[in-house]
């Protein structure tokens, strides 16, 4: 009996939690709906502070779907002209200083990206929640003055870059704000931090990503997205081999 | 007195030849065996220093703490200023940039695909300045296998073996994909300008050479190198110079706090090498002592023998009145005489066959043809001052003292047996 009273707050606090969290399937689904696009092209800026100076380099992406992706090196004017192309899992890079198109696949696209502290994958990928995760929530917590949920992915997709997941979700504009990435063995991969969130044709979405890859020594590298459209027409050789020497 | 024994050893020659010989041989022998082990150790210890650690090297801490990766991003920056630095304070040294690298050699195929890939270890070192000595400093004319050593920018040198494997050969474009100083991706087109071949595993494995402004340009590594290597003007690793310019550089340049300051290390706080020059000085202290001491008993035998066969002689000698001290006296000088003229001898020929064993070396690299660390397949003697004297002194007192002891029995005789023994 004394035991019976002594849990019994705790049995009701834990059915009041229960009765608020929204599913973690369904906050998935809201943050995918933001983040996600059939197809979609931005123009970013990646400022790289490394441990001894900071580069920034500037590019245009088209992506579609999770499978193809496309980017054009802008600035600075070493890069300028250097172009990656995604089809499925395989990249081919475009480098107009060697005029020479090489092809990356396997484990490589997990590399670095021009020294910074995201992959390939990273840059290239739209990849949508619920195709690759089981969710459940784990808490709530504040990120800064916004109230967010702690939700807790684990890969059901053996093939998905990061096993596990630990997402701070906006409890209002569905959108993560911060994230810590993990590699099957539970290991910490990246802390990323997403902030300057804009309404975008009706989707809350981030214009500031900075990744922080925890395996490097680095101070991490912010991912400005300067223009972005959603679900726009971009022509299929724009995902073609032949657009990488044009 | 000495020109009447010149003239009894020479006339005598059972007294003066043969022991000359022996004396002589052995004195060679010892001659061409210090230099030969000082020169294989020295040439191991000079082959590491020439490809890899220099007799010192300057980086910044932050690189020496990941030495072994080439952390290219964490290289010297402004090393132009550096340099000049360097060749201002320490003159008697020769200072080089080095910048090594690893990637991916990609092979395209008519179309400009890819055909093969490998992976290469990478070296950029000052082939094209008119003045560098890098050339000679690798020994790269004599390793060449086929073509020419890179003559103009854009060329490089490859491992004989890792180009018969990729299929390539001179004149072909390859393609270099690594890691810039910036971690960005490195794509740079090379024409292989021709093969070399080192006689060592791991060099020949997968090396590529090229020219320090290319591997700058290929990194993103303006005005930077990984490495500033310094080498005593000698040729040779000096212990206590280059202990005095580290201390002094280090008392100048290097901030304890500071990653990106700059450092300076010996050979010996390299790859082991310290363990190894300690091993190779007791090494060869160890066999140089049994050696001369295996030596000094030959030659101490033949003094004993040579005193001993003359037995009957010094007995005549005492029958008809010579002093005891004086037959021992003339002996000894006898002694002296054999083994300063034979140890004369052996230092000659023995500085003759170092001489030449110095120029030209012994080619042993099929024994070498698995070595997986990094040594010469051609060994070379060394003379240095010591070669001078190792053999000459127990080519000296060895059969002097052996002759010493003989001699002792020249006090033993009875003058009234003496009679008897020469009627016997």
């Amino acid at each position: 009996m004394k035991k019976l009273i002594l849990t019994f707050p705790f049995m009701v606090y834990s059915l009041m939690f229960s009765a608020q969290v929204p599913d973690g399937k369904e906050i998935m689904r809201r943050i995918d709906q933001n983040m996600s696009s059939e197809n979609r092209s931005f123009t970013s800026k990646m400022i790289i502070h490394s441990i001894r100076s900071s580069r920034t380099l500037e590019s245009r992406t088209w992506t579609r779907g999770e499978e193809n992706s496309f980017t054009e090196y802008l600035f600075p004017v070493r890069e300028q002209g250097t172009k990656m192309l995604k089809l499925e899992n395989q990249l081919w890079i475009y480098s107009p200083t060697t005029d020479r198109t090489l092809q990356i696949t396997g484990h490589m696209l997990r590399q670095a990206v021009m020294g910074s502290d995201m992959s390939y994958e990273d840059l290239m990928e739209d990849t949508k929640l619920l195709n690759h995760y089981n969710a459940a929530v784990t808490g709530s917590e504040k990120v800064g003055d916004d109230d967010c949920w702690v939700l807790e992915l684990t890969a059901f997709d053996p093939e998905v870059t990061y096993q596990g997941k630990k997402l701070w979700v906006d409890k209002i504009r569905h959108i993560p704000l911060k994230e810590e990435l993990f590699a099957k063995s539970g290991t910490l991969l990246k802390r990323t931090e997403l902030s300057n969130i804009t309404n975008i044709d009706g989707r809350w979405y981030p214009k500031k990503i900075v990744f922080k890859d925890m395996l490097q020594d680095g101070e991490g590298t912010e991912f400005i997205i300067e223009e972005i459209q959603f679900n726009i027409d971009i022509p299929d050789h724009v995902f073609s081999k032949g657009s990488l020497k044009k | 007195m000495i020109r009447f024994l010149l003239k009894g050893l020479i006339r005598d020659r059972h007294r003066s030849l043969l022991p000359i010989i022996v004396t002589a041989l052995g004195v060679m022998l010892t001659v061409v065996f210090h230099s030969w082990l000082t020169g294989v150790l020295g040439d191991s210890i000079e082959y590491n220093a020439r490809f890899a650690s220099g007799h010192v090297k300057a980086m910044t801490p932050a690189y020496h703490s990941n030495m072994q990766q080439m952390p290219n991003d964490l290289a010297i920056l402004g090393a132009g200023q550096m340099m000049d630095s360097l060749q201002v304070l320490y003159p008697f040294m020769d200072w080089v940039e080095r910048i090594h690298f690893a990637g991916l050699i990609d092979v395209p195929d008519e179309n400009g695909e890819t055909r093969i890939q490998g992976n290469a270890l990478g070296l950029g070192i000052d082939l094209l300045s008119p003045t560098s000595q890098e050339t000679e400093r690798l020994n790269l004319q004599q390793s060449l296998r086929t073509g020419n050593l890179p003559a103009r920018p854009g060329e490089a040198l490859m491992s004989h073996e890792f180009s018969a494997k990729l299929g390539i050969k001179t004149g072909d474009v390859f393609t270099l994909i690594g890691s810039t100083m910036y971690r960005e991706l490195a794509v740079y087109n090379f024409t292989l300008s021709g093969t070399v071949e080192f006689g060592t595993t791991a060099l020949d494995r997968g090396s590529v050479i090229v020219d320090l402004q290319d591997a700058r340009f290929a990194l993103n590594m303006e005005d930077a190198a990984g490495e500033i290597l310094g080498f005593n003007v000698s040729g040779y690793f000096d212990e206590e110079m280059t202990g005095q310019v580290i201390n002094e550089f280090n008392s100048r340049f290097y901030d304890t706090e500071d990653i990106f300051s700059t450092m300076m290390i010996s050979l010996r706080d390299q790859n082991n090498m310290g363990t190894f020059l300690d091993y190779s000085t007791k090494l060869i202290g160890l066999l140089l002592v049994i050696f001369i001491t295996a030596m000094s008993i030959i030659l101490w035998n033949a003094g004993l023998l040579g005193g001993l066969r003359r037995y009957g002689e010094f007995g005549m000698r005492l029958a008809i009145g010579e002093e005891k001290n004086h037959v021992y006296r003339t002996m000894i000088y006898e002694s002296l005489i054999i083994g300063i003229l034979g140890s004369v001898g052996g230092v000659f020929l023995g500085m003759l066959i170092a001489s030449y064993l110095q120029k030209n070396g012994i080619d042993l690299g099929i024994m070498m043809k698995n070595a997986t660390i990094l040594i010469p397949s051609v060994f070379h003697a060394r003379i240095t001052s010591q070669t001078w004297y190792i053999g000459f002194i127990p080519g000296v007192f060895s059969a002097l003292i052996g002759t010493m002891l003989a001699g002792i029995g020249i006090y033993k005789r009875q003058t009234a047996r003496l009679i008897k023994e020469l009627q016997a």
